[in-house]
């Protein structure tokens, strides 16, 4: 019975024909470095829950050496870049309305007076809550910097101010997401996660198969244009976003009671621009995979900084620069912006504008190489 | 359209993958209703010369009609009126028979579509397996599949492709039936094949190697043509007589039939030289026939020689 025992000879024989076959299959070989060479990039270098320098905009009246201690200790901190003076409180709610800043601190007229009269003065911050995880860390330092940074200025007669309580009265306010809910900002984010990984993955495997399988070359053998079939073949697959869209909004609103309070009509309209953009993606992938199998793991090479780069599981602002570079590439990026400017902020068409055009730069950039490597797919 | 028409009359079809001319110069006229042959080793071009004709792939040189449509400018009319079998099964595996059928007609546009349909599939005998997955389909069924989907919009010419490769002999010839019935119908069929039995059944056919176009004609065109001499020769020990054979200067082929030898080669004189000495007991030789097969195969080594 020498058939039944292990052979090494044929155990051999399948492991190198399985060598062979992996080289032979470029993509997935380059995959295969690629995917863990993409990870430690993105897990080791961009990614960081401890997100700092982010933009500040302030609003004061007092001119005082007070005022530029606090800031100037802000500053230094590195959680705070104050990036511009805000002229007035509606000015500053718009620039946290349209996400241009994190924090707006509020620095009262009589800020300096009260402080050494020993009122207690109140220091505003307002701070962008949609996601806590973004805002946290710079807040826990905040309380702490603000009155350490005084100790050094209220010496001699007005050193009594030092007292337990602080100097200062700090006033937070978050916005948005009072009780710093992290699920209001992961469950409308979702949406979008869920979107690109239906649309990119599905649309490049359905068009795949059809090649793989041979069944394109019919299709195009008959008076059928390719357009008709990629609308034809895509069609199915919005609907299939749609009705994930319409789940997810339900459970959020009924099962983790996330706020709705920009106009859902809007989302589901500027929706079809981010549909459009990872529709987009999958077309051109399928263009150049030459199975599903790389199909797949090009959506998944895509899906990838997707998530991590986009702001959906680490803060945006937590990234380095050049991370944040290739985020804002992404439309998920802008899409969790749109979503959560829409649901939380109630953002109208106007503060999310800014959020839709760099989607549709994307469309436009990526229909243009997926059209033109499709056409050259048919010869 | 009349019959004796020309609904395929093209020139000078030539089609390179980067510098590979998969394609050279071919010109083809095939009539209404003829049943035209298109034979030549694998990768010699035919499925390339298919697809350029229904106009998935554009030709780099060449001109011409199909069903009086310009080819190069007009493949949108070419594909209503052509019915293109694929040379691998190119129907939906996850789609039943009766939904594969749909789709095809749909497409096309079919008017009377359901109609249309349900006589196909009874008209194939497929209509009590309408609900079945063409995935689950053994070959023969399929490749009927296949016929009565290219054929769902009443095309004026049908393009077949290797559709018998791999279909049982009592299939292939129900399929041969069914191609002379659409044939004396109207029907012009231009088919692939690498079978011999189905060249002969062809009303004329055309022979590919490396690209060029060798032969055409009837098939008794072809072989006269060729003007290839042939011996058969029976006897003890024919394996080995035909290595010796096969070693003398103006013997092309060596063939083994059961228990003959078919030997052949194009220059009768040097042939029947060379083979004098072996024309002794214990051998018996005659003069044969030259087969389409021999023909073929003494075509493509000549082509091996000049475009290799
Ligand atoms: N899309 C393509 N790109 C490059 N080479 C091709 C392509 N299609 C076919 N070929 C090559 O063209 C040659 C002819 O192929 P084909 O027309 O399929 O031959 P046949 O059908 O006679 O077997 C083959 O060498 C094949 O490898
Ligand atoms: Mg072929």
């Amino acid at each position: 019975m020498t058939f039944h025992a292990f052979s090494f000879s044929r155990f051999w024989a399948v492991v190198a024909k399985e060598f062979i076959q992996m080289r032979r299959d470029r993509m997935t070989f380059g995959m295969m470095i690629g995917i863990p060479l993409l990870q430690l990039t993105l897990f080791g270098f961009a990614i960081n829950s401890d997100p700092k320098h982010l933009p500040t905009a302030i609003i004061t009246a007092d001119h005082s050496t007070f005022s530029r201690t606090i800031v100037s200790a802000m500053r230094h901190s590195q959680y705070f870049e104050f990036i511009g003076e805000a002229a007035s409180e509606a000015d500053a709610d718009t620039m946290l309305d349209e996400g241009d800043v994190q924090f707006v601190v509020n620095i009262p007229e009589d800020f300096s007076r009260k402080l050494l009269r020993g009122e207690r003065p109140n220091l505003l911050v307002q701070a962008d809550a949609t996601d806590p995880a973004a805002t946290g860390p710079a807040v826990a330092a905040l309380k702490q910097l603000v009155s350490t940074s005084l100790e050094r200025d209220l010496k001699g007669p007005v050193a009594q101010l030092r007292d337990a309580a602080g100097p200062v009265n700090l006033i937070l306010h978050n916005r948005y997401n009072e009780e710093g809910i992290t699920q209001y900002n992961i469950v409308p984010g979702l949406m979008g996660v869920v979107l690109t990984m239906t649309m990119v993955i599905i649309t490049a495997l359905a068009i795949t198969r059809e090649r793989e399988r041979g069944t394109m070359e019919n299709l195009l053998a008959t008076p059928t244009r390719p357009t008709e079939v990629m609308i034809g073949k895509i069609i199915p697959y919005i609907v299939v976003g749609y009705l994930q869209t319409l789940l997810i909004l339900v459970a959020a609103r009924l099962l983790f009671h996330v706020p709705m309070l920009g106009s859902i009509p809007l989302l589901l309209l500027l929706m079809l621009v981010f549909i459009a953009a990872n529709l987009a993606v999958g077309i051109t992938f399928s263009t150049i995979a030459r199975n599903q199998l790389q199909a797949m793991q090009m959506s998944f090479f895509f899906f990838l900084p997707s998530i991590l780069l986009s702001g959906f599981m680490f803060p945006f602002r937590g990234m380095p620069v050049w991370a944040q570079h290739v985020g804002s590439i992404l439309p998920l990026t802008h899409f969790l912006r749109l979503v959560r400017g829409i649901l939380l902020k109630g953002n109208g068409l106007h503060e999310t504008l800014p959020h839709v055009w760099p989607i549709c730069i994307f469309v436009l950039i990526v229909m243009t190489i997926g059209i033109k490597r499709y056409r050259q797919t048919l010869d | 359209m009349k019959n004796g028409e020309l609904v395929i009359d093209v020139e000078g079809i030539t089609k390179r993958f980067g510098t590979h001319t998969v394609v050279n110069n071919i010109a083809m006229q095939v009539r209404r209703g003829e049943i035209y042959g298109f034979l030549g080793p694998n990768g010699s071009g035919k499925t390339t010369f298919l697809r350029m004709l229904c106009g998935l792939l554009r030709a780099d040189s060449g001109s011409g009609r199909c069903l009086g449509y310009d080819i190069r400018h007009e493949s949108d009319a070419i594909k209503r009126e052509v019915g293109y079998m694929t040379q691998k099964f190119s129907y939906y595996e996850d789609l039943n028979l009766q939904e594969n059928l749909d789709f095809i007609a749909r497409i096309y546009g079919v008017p009377k579509r359901k109609e249309v349909v349900r006589a196909s599939l009874e008209k194939l005998g497929l209509y009590a397996r309408r609900k079945q997955l063409a995935g689950e389909l053994s070959g023969g069924w399929k490749q009927r599949l296949a016929l009565a989907a290219s054929l769902i919009h009443s095309p004026q010419l049908l393009l077949l492709d290797e559709p018998t490769a791999g279909v049982d002999p009592k299939a292939r010839r129900d399929f041969w039936d069914e191609i002379h019935q659409l044939a004396a119908d109207g029907l012009t069929v231009l088919i692939t094949t690498h079978y011999m039995d189905e060249a002969e059944r062809c009303h004329r056919l055309a022979y590919i190697a490396y690209g060029n176009l060798l032969a055409k004609g009837t098939v008794d065109e072809v072989v006269r043509s060729a003007a290839l001499s042939t011996w058969a020769v029976s006897g003890p020990d024919l394996h080995e007589l035909a290595a010796s054979l096969r070693e003398l200067d103006g013997v092309e082929q060596v063939v083994p039939f059961g228990n003959t030898l078919h030997v052949n080669g194009r220059d009768a004189e040097q042939l029947r030289k060379a083979i004098q000495p072996f024309q002794r007991e214990p051998y018996r030789w005659r003069q044969a026939e030259s087969g389409l097969e021999d023909v073929f195969i003494s075509l493509m080594d000549t082509a091996e020689d000049n475009f290799k």
